[in-house]
């Protein structure tokens, strides 16, 4: 519960000064996500503690450094959530690592992902400034909007110090509800939802059964259940979650763990190994030993992009490459953030 | 430097990329062009082009780039900030003939549309299949969709349904050397930095809109609207952070004060209370139980906090109806006066008494009135100052005045603009909302898209020297601001 953004900013400057690049580091529970950095650890997790929370404005401030349980617990206490339903790949995951990876739940169809509840940052950029962008505010337009430049951005692009995001509160109710059909089946229902004006807040296939999760009043889920057929699941809280944190007996094979975000009526194509549809068939979880150039040629076609969030070959980039005519862009805005290349260089792309 | 070109010679250059009617360059073509929706600010531009096809705008901005023009992109000239006022030494690229519904992908609620298409013709175009785009600014009658994302802009219903920015999908913009960049996807994400994020609400300042994937919605099964009036409009602002802590996250909750009421009962007839010191208009929607059960209980928190009447539209006329004065009321207060001046700031919500009333004392101090608007639910603000251009230097006591609201916003630890943008008219605001740092900061990544500084230069973000000049007429708490520069 300390505030070391003095501390934070002196390493940089020093960093800079001995052009000696850092890895920004939580407390390391996204460490599979983005090529390994060899250079020293730049430690951002003493940085943390709720600064800023009122329930009645929907706005929660935090320092990076804050572990997502502690917000959870916070929120909880009022009835309140992050819609995002972020995973935390850990007991530890910080608010920081959260918002620098843009990790999102099952509810990120239906509620947003992370990107789209962050209202307002506090960074230092790569000369060592601490700089604010956004605010506690829902709506604000003033200046360019870095801080969902900086969600997502790997840490490439400045320390993450103070977070604010916006939160909602909990539905009164939650359900499960699954039904067996086959992949293709599934899609279909999926779609056919979609365009309805339905309570569905999650929904996935497993390879056998179809489930939805939907959030609402006692008598909304009712009469949506009733449309939508189905059995209902004991244990859904515990199901989303399971798949949430990759603790769902689909992952636990050795062997290389695909993430395909994909339009989400993307028939599905030829790949070898076994999939798991989440995200209304915008997200789908593929494990297999394919060649990794194969599985990113076929997923780009699709319209989609894989990234490798479990490998067994070091020399493959987790994320997809990006689409040549992006890339100067990329690196220009890396120069524009981090001219002398101090932060995290090379784990998002080789090439940045 | 610029390397600049007559402007004989760059028609002569533009005249074979543009069908005839497509350049227009003499002074009385040129006219409908000098302003947007604040039309306070007016300027002619060099140039104003019309083309047709993403080709077209490629070859102007190339030709542009080359010989060093700044070009500024203009949608349906709605916005209210002067983001796409002209310059004299700048081609306007209109991108009104680009109005094309190119597809509707019913099955994964997309809708790919170039960007002048008009917003509410979006939902018009979908709303057979029972979906609908949820961002609903005022002018979403005659506002394109290629400004709302250079603006991100918001509406009634972001409360729950977002800005822009949460509900577009996919770009495709020409950068100012002229090439086309994919941004986004038609998934939920795609590769490498969020650019989509980056671009929406950028002003024309990174690069040009060629074409959009908006997110549909399903239309909600019901939606109804519950009017409550308070003889105080403290506890009306107070019966807002109640509903909200109570869990419910309407799709609109709107307020307006006394004399917006006024106004707009007089326009319209919506059956408003003039009385009232406010009223909120709350909708909620959702599913038929849902909305039955959140119906019964905001009448009950609303009476709870001290509503003096309650209504509830008994159907979907006298919905449209107590909506109507709502949707009327920047015209209805434009009845009352002979101009009005709308501001757009925004504060966390508990402030809003602080504010109304500081408000009300500068509107005393400066002589003109004020009718308030407010999207409640979100605490974005719209002040409507009321003033007589005719009458000397009104205007600009009423852009001082306007700046000071801006200023008590940012006070109140809020912004100094919710969903208009900054343009020309919040330039001198943004010294004060941000330091020297981060400008400074906006400028390095407005040089990674434009090193030329040729995109629509000069809006949005101010120069420090512009700070600087700003700041010596505004010194804040005793402080010299930008103490480095020098001064003469």
């Amino acid at each position: 519960m300390s505030d070391l953004s003095q501390t934070l900013r002196e390493q940089v400057l020093d960093a800079r000064e001995h052009q000696q690049p850092v890895s920004i580091q939580g407390n390391n529970t996204k460490g599979f996500l983005g090529n390994s950095g060899a250079t020293p650890i730049l430690d951002t997790s003493a940085h943390s503690g709720i600064l800023h929370y009122e329930p009645t404005e929907l706005v929660l401030t935090a320092r990076a450094g804050t572990l997502l349980s502690d917000i959870t617990q916070c929120l909880d206490e009022h009835q309140q959530m992050l819609a995002f339903e972020p995973p935390g790949f850990g007991d530890k995951a910080t608010l920081g690592g959260t918002i620098a990876c843009n990790l999102s739940g099952p509810r990120r169809p239906y509620a947003g992902a992370a990107r789209d509840f962050v209202l307002g940052c506090c960074i230092i950029n790569g000369q060592g400034q601490v700089l604010k962008f956004g605010g506690e505010v829902m709506k604000n337009v003033a200046g360019y909007d870095v801080s969902r430049l900086m969600t997502g951005a790997m840490g490439t692009l400045g320390i993450l110090l103070d977070i604010s995001i916006k939160v909602v509160p909990k539905p009164p109710m939650e359900l499960t509800i699954r039904k067996e059909v086959d992949n293709e089946q599934a899609l279909q229902v999926m779609s056919r939802w979609r365009q309805r004006p339905m309570p569905v807040s999650a929904a996935c296939h497993d390879g056998n059964h179809l489930y939805f999760r939907l959030s609402g009043s006692e008598s909304a889920l009712k009469s949506a259940q009733n449309k939508m057929g189905g059995d209902r699941v004991d244990n859904g809280e515990d199901f989303w979650e399971r798949l949430r944190e990759h603790k769902h007996a689909f992952f636990d094979i050795n062997k290389p763990l695909w993430r395909l975000s994909l339009p989400a009526n993307t028939p599905l194509f030829n790949l070898d190994g076994k999939q798991f549809i989440d995200w209304g068939g915008a997200q789908r979880w593929l494990v297999s030993s394919m060649d990794a150039d194969k599985i990113r040629a076929l997923t780009y076609k699709a319209g989609g992009h894989a990234s490798l969030y479990r490998r067994m070959d070091s020399e493959v980039e987790t994320f997809h490459p990006l689409p040549e005519a992006m890339l100067p862009i990329h690196q220009r805005i890396k120069q524009a953030f981090d001219p002398d290349n101090i932060f995290n260089p090379g784990r998002m792309y080789k090439t940045i | 430097m610029q390397k600049s070109i007559d402007k004989n010679k760059l028609i002569l250059l533009l005249t074979p990329i543009l069908d005839s009617d497509a350049l227009l360059h003499e002074e009385e073509d040129l006219r409908p062009y000098e302003c947007d929706g604040l039309s306070a600010y007016r300027r002619l531009p060099l140039l104003v082009t019309l083309p047709i096809n993403i080709e077209q705008v490629q070859a102007i901005v190339r030709l542009c780039h080359e010989h060093r023009i700044p070009v500024i992109a203009r949608g349906a000239g709605t916005g209210l900030s002067g983001g796409a006022l002209p310059r004299e030494d700048a081609v306007l690229i209109s991108l009104a003939r680009l109005n094309k519904i190119l597809d509707i992908d019913r099955d994964q609620c997309l809708a790919t549309v170039q960007p002048g298409v008009r917003n509410l013709a979006i939902s018009e175009a979908v709303a057979a299949y029972g979906l609908y785009y949820a961002p609903d600014p005022s002018s979403q009658i005659a506002c394109s969709i290629g400004g709302n994302v250079a603006e991100n802009s918001g509406g009634v219903h972001c409360l729950k349904y977002g800005l822009t920015v949460h509900n577009i999908s996919q770009i495709r913009m020409v950068t100012i050397e002229g090439d086309l960049l994919t941004i986004g996807s038609h998934g939920l994400d795609s590769p490498g930095y969020d650019l989509l994020a980056l671009m929406t609400g950028s002003e024309g300042m990174l690069g040009i809109i060629v074409e959009i994937t908006v997110k549909l919605l399903p239309i909600p099964e019901r939606a109804q609207v519950i009017l409550a009036a308070f003889d105080d409009v403290e506890r009306a602002g107070h019966a807002v952070g109640r509903i909200i802590a109570d869990g419910i996250i309407p799709a609109g909750l709107e307020m307006m004060d006394n004399p917006a009421i006024r106004a707009a009962e007089d326009f319209v007839h919506a059956g408003y209370p003039v009385d009232a010191a406010a009223i909120l208009l709350c909708e909620l929607d959702g599913t038929n139980e849902e909305v039955s059960e959140q119906i019964m209980h905001v009448n009950k928190l609303m009476k709870d906090c001290g509503a003096v009447q309650i209504k509830t539209a008994s159907d979907e006329a006298q919905r449209q109806q107590l909506w109507k004065g709502r949707k009327a009321a920047f015209p209805a207060v434009g009845r009352i006066a002979p101009d009005y001046y709308c501001m757009d700031g925004t504060i966390p919500r508990k402030q809003l008494p602080w504010v109304l009333k500081s408000i009300a004392n500068l509107s005393q101090e400066y002589g003109l009135a004020v009718a308030n608007v407010f999207h409640a639910g979100d605490g974005n603000l719209h002040p409507l100052i009321l003033y007589d251009a005719n009458k000397s230097g009104e205007l600009e006591k009423t852009e001082e005045f306007g700046g000071k609201i801006l200023e008590l916003c940012i006070e109140a630890g809020g912004t100094i603009t919710g969903e208009h943008g900054v343009g020309m008219e919040k330039i001198n605001q943004m010294c004060i909302q941000f330091k020297d740092d981060e400008l400074q900061q906006f400028h390095a990544v407005k040089y990674a898209f434009d090193p030329h500084n040729l995109l629509n230069p000069g809006k949005a973000v101010p120069t420090l020297h512009r700070c600087a000049e700003f700041g010596a007429m505004h010194v804040h708490k005793g402080q010299l601001p930008h103490p480095e520069l020098e001064r003469f």
